[in-house]
């Protein structure tokens, strides 16, 4: 097979007005062009050319992490936040290894990332060398696309198509693997462009005689609901503004993944919060009993459907997804239209008006009244406590305090993860930053730091578990040098919650290995960092700290004390059906978690 | 809802890829990945110009798995196009296997009767052993086989199988 780079060759090599640079100079410039402004990466013996470019240039901002995987999520960060790729830049062998988790996050979530790798010279892959190792073949199955540049003359080129190829259809991570030698010799630059991919060419446009069934289903549907995913918020925020107009227009009830929280304003009365294994009582209700589901830019989850056999029974399915390899994938559906979220909705919108639609007025109110009355099981209440801190406490205090604020939120993963879902309302798209598919611990911390990065006015909190965040918790070093005055708002329960969770629900509670023993001070972590920490212990004291928090113009690790035996309800036991759910603790109609769900995750 | 029962059936797909470093890895790397079977794989440049290589996988699963496998393939920034000739178009396969049998007697000339019968090509001969060569649809290449097992089967090489549509269509 023949190694090359880009599909086609730039067409004139070297005409008398080419640009002349050395690839290095030639990664900055691409990266200009291609409207870069901030980088996140790691310096090391094989990317230092690029390094060197990067010392003499100016307009971009590069962001040192302290770890490449905190690079590759707080790119991640940057990107959810802005819609714009975000950039990685790390040396080869461990630079690279260390971004993969990043890069497989990015892969899950689709998130557009451009991770740009030193490599050992040319004349040395292959031969074991220093902090060698195979990155395009390592991060192949983690990338949407990947390459390695054997020839300075097709840099610009691949860099341009990377770019392209991580921002076009549905987003993803690219990784660019340029060996040393490739970074100091000279080539032709190429600009953006003539260097398009010509091979990239994603369905966008729905097939508009399928949107007229579509919108012909919904008119027919007695008992609808719309179950919205991450895909409405990569398609832009004009998505969202068109899923608002037909979600008002039709008065039909709306649900989000963990994904496509934001979408839709969490104030919405339309809106029934989050479905899935941790989602609502009524979403997961609606999803159950509705007879027409219109999907747009989810993808059937497992933490989403549940047991897929008992997955919505009786409704028709319309699918709509930007890859067509989601359709039919888990879940068969009735109605498939492979389309750009935004385009869709935007003709949804246009068939319903001019089509003159109206809905089944009496079915639906039908619908809201049982909607209401799942709605009336309160399923996201808790018992408080006047001496300890309830986590779902915490959570809607620090929600009822940055109301109104320019907020952007991160989380980690796990229980506080589930809380932030349930209970702090997104109120727009991009606002929301989680990893969902990857379920990554780690991610909140660094994630921040790149949205901040993105919007230095804006308040950036990250809801977080004190086992997750001491996972990156070295990017705090990060915030610090940059100035980013990241919120770090760790549920402290002492225990690596979730796994807590499930060892008592599933494994008689047998708590193998997941209490969170020899803790940091987290105050003294963070003035230890050069930060603020501040502590939090009984729920009076609640506000007052959160004010405090909120007051200081610095990143600050928050550790927020709180009941270390609470779980997450309600929930889908694993193997149960969406009207299966375990409303809380002291639920006596719960299901009882068999054999067969303990093999599931 | 995706039907349980759906029976396993075998399928040959032909995909069109860029000619370049590593395109084999992903299409392999991809069955492999997502727990796809493959049971046969040829591959080599059929358009220098263009630097791209046809790859025809046989693999086998349900239905949906294999429409799963032509999307997945779709997918890849490599891949031109996913064709399956046992759905989208009649399509005729051809494979072709290097058999080695060894043996005196009654069984070396029953071996070389089979043979004729099913138009395989001595190649190679020496007073002990044949080299077929034989050409044809993966079943007729499987009943030689199984024919020359109690004559003397030594070894074999078999290419996969490489496919292409019937009539005046190109892919």
């Amino acid at each position: 097979m023949y190694a090359e780079t880009a599909r086609t060759r730039p067409q004139e090599p070297a005409s008398a007005g080419a640009l002349i640079l050395s690839g290095a100079k030639i990664v900055i410039r691409a990266l200009k062009e291609q409207g870069v402004t901030h980088i996140f990466g790691y310096p090391g013996g094989a990317v230092l050319p690029i390094y060197d470019a990067l010392f003499e240039s100016e307009g971009i901002i590069h962001v040192l992490c302290r770890h490449e995987q905190g690079a590759a999520h707080a790119a991640e960060g940057y990107a959810r936040s802005t819609g714009k790729a975000g950039v990685v830049l790390v040396t080869s062998g461990p630079g690279a290894t260390n971004a993969v988790t990043g890069l497989t996050d990015a892969l899950m979530d689709s998130i557009p990332v451009v991770m740009l790798s030193g490599q050992v010279a040319s004349h040395l892959i292959g031969t074991d060398a220093f902090q060698e190792c195979d990155t395009v073949g390592i991060t192949r199955p983690c990338t949407k696309h990947n390459w390695l540049v054997k020839d300075v003359n097709l840099l610009a080129r691949t860099i341009h198509q990377a770019f392209q190829i991580a921002t076009s259809g549905r987003p993803g991570p690219v990784v660019v693997d340029i060996p040393k030698d490739v970074q100091v010799k000279t080539g032709t630059y190429e600009s953006k462009e003539s260097a398009r991919h010509p091979g990239i060419r994603p369905k966008l446009e729905p097939e508009l005689v399928s949107i007229v069934r579509a919108v012909e289903m919904m008119a027919a549907a007695k008992k609808p609901v719309f179950y919205t995913g991450g895909g409405i918020i990569n398609a832009g925020p004009e998505a969202s503004r068109h899923l608002r107009e037909l979600v008002k227009l039709t008065g039909f009830p709306v649900t989000s993944t963990l994904m496509g929280l934001g979408a839709i304003s969490a104030t919405d009365p339309q809106w029934l919060g989050m479905l899935g294994m941790h989602g609502t009582f009524e979403a997961n209700h609606a999803m159950h009993d509705c007879d027409l589901m219109v999907c747009i830019g989810a993808r059937f989850d497992d933490r989403v459907t549940g047991r897929i056999d008992a997955f919505s029974p009786h409704s028709r399915k319309i699918h709509i997804d930007i890859d067509a390899s989601q359709i039919n994938k888990i879940v068969r559906v009735d109605l498939a239209i492979v389309a750009d979220a935004a385009r869709a909705l935007k003709e949804m919108l246009h068939f319903w008006k001019t089509q003159n639609h109206a809905v089944d007025a009496d079915a639906l109110a039908q619908w809201w009244n049982q909607i209401e009355t799942w709605r009336g099981r309160r399923c996201l209440e808790f018992r408080s406590s006047a001496t300890q801190i309830k986590p779902q406490l915490a959570i809607d205090r620090l929600y009822a305090a940055t109301r109104g604020r320019d907020l952007y939120i991160t989380t980690e993963v796990g229980q506080h993860q589930m809380w932030a879902a349930q209970r702090f309302g997104i109120d727009g798209p991009n606002r929301w930053m989680t990893s969902g598919g990857l379920g990554t611990m780690g991610y909140g911390l660094p994630a921040a730091i790149g949205v901040q990065a993105a919007h230095p006015e804006a308040l950036v909190i990250d809801i977080a578990g004190e086992a997750s965040v001491q996972m990156t918790i070295q990017e705090m070093s990060t915030a610090v040098q940059y100035n980013l005055p990241i919120k770090i708002f760790i549920l402290n329960n002492e225990w690596m919650g979730m796994v807590r969770q499930w060892q008592q629900l599933l494994h008689g509670e047998r708590y193998s290995q997941s209490y969170s023993a020899a803790l940091p001070d987290f105050v003294k972590l963070a003035e230890a960092y050069g930060c603020v920490g501040l502590r939090c212990t009984s729920p009076d004291e609640l506000d007052d700290k959160i004010a405090q928090m909120l007051a200081v113009d610095a990143p600050v690790l928050f550790d927020c004390r709180v009941d270390p035996k609470e779980n997450v309800y309600p929930m889908i036991p694993s193997g149960a059906a969406h009207n299966e759910m375990i409303l809380s603790g002291a639920d006596e109609d719960a299901p009882t978690i068999d054999e067969d769900g303990k093999m599931l995750v | 809802m995706l039907q349980k029962s759906s029976s396993i059936e075998r399928h040959t797909i032909a995909v069109l890829v860029d000619n370049e470093a590593g395109v084999l890895a992903r299409v392999v790397g991809l069955f492999s990945g997502r727990g796809y079977n493959i049971e046969s794989l040829t591959v080599a440049e059929t358009d220098h110009a263009a630097r791209t290589s046809r790859i025809t996988v046989v693999t086998s699963g349900t239905r949906q798995v294999i429409e799963q496998i032509e999307a997945q393939l779709g997918r890849l920034v490599s891949v031109h196009r996913v064709v399956n000739w046992t759905i989208a178009k009649p399509g005729i396969e051809r494979e072709m296997a290097l058999v080695k049998v060894s043996g005196h007697g009654e069984k070396r000339t029953e071996a070389m009767r089979i043979a004729e019968i099913f138009r395989a090509r001595v190649v190679d001969t020496t007073l002990a052993s044949f080299v077929f060569e034989i050409t044809g649809p993966p079943d007729k290449l499987d009943t030689f086989i199984d024919l020359m097992r109690p004559l003397g089967l030594l070894d074999m090489s078999r290419t996969g199988v490489a496919a292409i549509a019937r009539g005046e269509g190109a892919m």
